[in-house]
């Protein structure tokens, strides 16, 4: 069975003029237990958005418009926020905020901001002294100096050790999924990898086994992900395990991407990176025919019209009409 | 004298900060120069300074010791350093009022210029550098930084620099946020932009592909001082330094192992 499932599940912020932006549009997938799915797309095509409905944290001006969500089995939506923020964030589902280590209370040692998390989902079950020892555990499997670590207050610690810090925050109640939006993207190099492997030992540990995991550099996700969705103006155009969809992608979107790398190897300077001209549709107006259509090289008069639909192309999902 | 194609010259550069305890040494005496019309990108790991070089370069802080010269000169007012070199800042989320329209903040940011061009040319140029960064700039219309996504906001950062077009560019993680196709439309107007005006451009990224891709020049920093610099080639593909190597093994590679998964 699956841990986690979305049902064409849809998602709109209601603006201050009434209208309506629909950032998330008809999204499906499945997550096995143990599954690692990346997501990438254009900067604005409702990435943060779609996460933000999938963990329950749907907080106006964001709505659900349509769709279904279950986690373990259970409907997440419909379900009041107070019961989604006791039961369900933190224990079933986590949620790592882009930026999120930016964000840490300032006011406060990391040994607190980790307390506040187990006090209020344990509501006097433990004694303080045991709680510490859970987080002192906890935080030994992140590769940091432990004591120095959970004594600091956020601004003394480098952003490697913020971001580890919140990786170990937002998993003590060992979830069964975390959702990562962007945890590496303001890292350099040295410390993503840092970040990277303390993830993947806490999948080995099984302090969580499923993840959802977002960021826009795609060798990255190559490497971490196990299938990549790719979404456009709020839908997924392309969705497949990470080697079909790096090396041979068959949205027209996707391959753009995929062709607008940049690496440091022989002869990648000649290379001139694919742009694609123009921006993506409006999403508070109504939109016809594919997403893409508008700045895409292959459009025909067909997929201009009509709207797409996820279609089986060579083993995965792809949202092209003219997809081979 | 500085050569005259000399744009930014450092000598000895040292930065501290706090005192006691707190004391801290962040430049440890750096020596470059920068000529006009030269693309150079600083990489290096993080807090090893580089966001502190950005910093003097736009005249935001003043050297401990040592020098730093703008053609030929030391930075003394700010305002009239601001007329040719501008900055795009490393976070965009705090970047912008959050009460304030992105499209009148960014018609403000002319407020800078002592010369400011007519209220037509600056709604034109305006409209032209949010096409250049991908976005109708009818979608826009009243948006508040609230309403946009984090590299949306990006974006805007890098329409305000397309709009101003300084002499100077100081870009600091200014793509970190948005996709592979925006950075390279991005890219590709930035290109264009320079050459127009001839501009002289500083990335600061710990994107290798990104600095390899659009250098003359790269530096490469470490702890507070300058391990390595020279051609993209030299230093992404012949690399001296232990510090630049280790910097290279650790970018992901589409095609090379680079962490593994352990499966419990
Ligand atoms: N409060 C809001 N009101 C109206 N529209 C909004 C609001 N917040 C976000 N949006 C819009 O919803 C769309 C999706 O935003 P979202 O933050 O999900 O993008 P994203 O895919 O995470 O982008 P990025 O990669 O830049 O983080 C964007 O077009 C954005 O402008
Ligand atoms: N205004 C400041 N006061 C005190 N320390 C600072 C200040 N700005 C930066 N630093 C310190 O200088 C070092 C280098 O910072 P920075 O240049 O921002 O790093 P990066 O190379 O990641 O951009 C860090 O240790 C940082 O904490
Ligand atoms: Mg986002
Ligand atoms: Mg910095």
């Amino acid at each position: 069975m699956s841990i986690f499932e979305a049902k064409h599940l849809s998602l709109h912020y209601l603006t201050r003029f009434g209208s309506k932006v629909h950032a998330a549009v008809d999204i499906s997938f499945e997550l096995e237990e143990g599954e690692i799915l990346g997501i990438a797309g254009e900067s604005g095509c409702g990435k943060t958005t779609l996460v933000s409905g999938l963990s329950g944290m749907c907080i106006p001006p964001l709505n659900y418009t349509s769709g279904e969500i279950f986690v373990s089995g259970q409907p997440l939506i419909g379900r009041p926020l107070e019961d989604i923020r006791e039961n369900v964030l933190a224990k079933e589902i986590s949620m790592i905020p882009q930026g999120a280590y930016n964000a840490l209370n300032p006011t406060r040692k990391i040994k607190d901001l980790a307390m506040d998390v187990l006090k209020s989902h344990e509501k006097g079950k433990a004694n303080k002294k045991e709680m510490y020892q859970r987080i002192h555990n906890r935080f030994e499997l992140l590769g940091l100096d432990t004591d120095k670590v959970l004594n600091s207050y956020s601004v003394q610690l480098t952003p490697g050790e913020k971001q580890r810090s919140v990786i170990g925050i937002s998993t003590l109640l060992n979830p069964k999924m975390v959702i990562a939006d962007e945890p590496t993207s303001a890292l350099d190099v040295t410390t993503q990898k840092q970040v990277i492997g303390v993830i993947f030992d806490l999948l080995e540990k099984k302090v969580f086994s499923t993840m959802i995991f977002i960021t826009h550099e795609l060798p990255l996700l190559r490497h971490v992900a196990d299938r990549i969705a790719v979404m456009y103006a709020g839908e997924i155009v392309e969705m497949g395990t990470s080697e079909q969809l790096v090396f041979s992608p068959k949205h027209p979107y996707t391959q753009a991407l995929m062709s607008a790398m940049l690496s440091a190897e022989e002869g990648a300077r000649k290379r001139k990176p694919e742009a694609i001209e123009g921006a993506p549709p409006n999403l508070a107006e109504e939109i016809v025919g594919c997403r893409f259509a508008p700045r895409c090289k292959h459009a025909t008069d067909g997929c201009k019209k009509n709207k797409q639909e996820i279609r089986i192309v060579d083993n995965r999902q792809v949202r092209c009409e003219n997809a081979k | 004298m500085p050569n005259k194609n000399v744009i930014f010259e450092a000598k000895d550069l040292v930065k501290e900060f706090g005192h006691g305890k707190t004391h801290n040494v962040v430049l440890k005496g750096l020596n470059f120069e920068i000529e006009d019309g030269e693309i150079v990108t600083i990489v290096g790991g993080s807090a090893c300074g580089k966001s502190v070089v950005a910093k003097h370069l736009l005249g935001f802080m003043q050297p401990t010791k040592g020098e730093l010269f703008y053609k030929g000169k030391k930075i003394t007012n700010q305002r009239d350093h601001w007329q040719t070199v501008q900055p795009i800042f490393q976070d965009p989320f705090s970047a912008f009022n959050q009460f304030f329209s992105i499209r009148s903040q960014l018609e403000d940011s002319f407020k800078v210029l002592y010369k400011r061009p007519s209220r037509a040319e600056i709604k034109e140029r305006v409209d032209a550098a949010l096409l250049a960064v991908n976005v109708m700039p009818s979608d826009l219309k009243e948006k508040f930084p609230f309403e946009l996504s984090g590299g949306q906001m990006q974006r805007m950062l890098l329409a305000r620099i397309f709009a101003l077009k300084p002499q100077v560019l100081i870009a600091d993680e200014a793509t970190s946020m948005v996709d592979a196709c925006v950075r390279a439309n991005i890219l590709d107007y930035l290109m264009k932009l320079k050459k127009e005006l001839n501009m002289t451009i500083v990335f600061i990224t710990h994107d290798i592909g990104l600095a390899y891709y659009v250098s003359d020049r790269i530096f490469v920093m470490h702890d507070g001082g300058i391990v390595e610099h020279g051609t993209p080639d030299e230093v992404a593909l012949h690399p001296k330094s232990n510090h630049t190597i280790q910097l290279l093994e650790d970018i992901p590679d589409i095609h090379k192992d680079w962490i593994k998964r352990k499966r419990a």
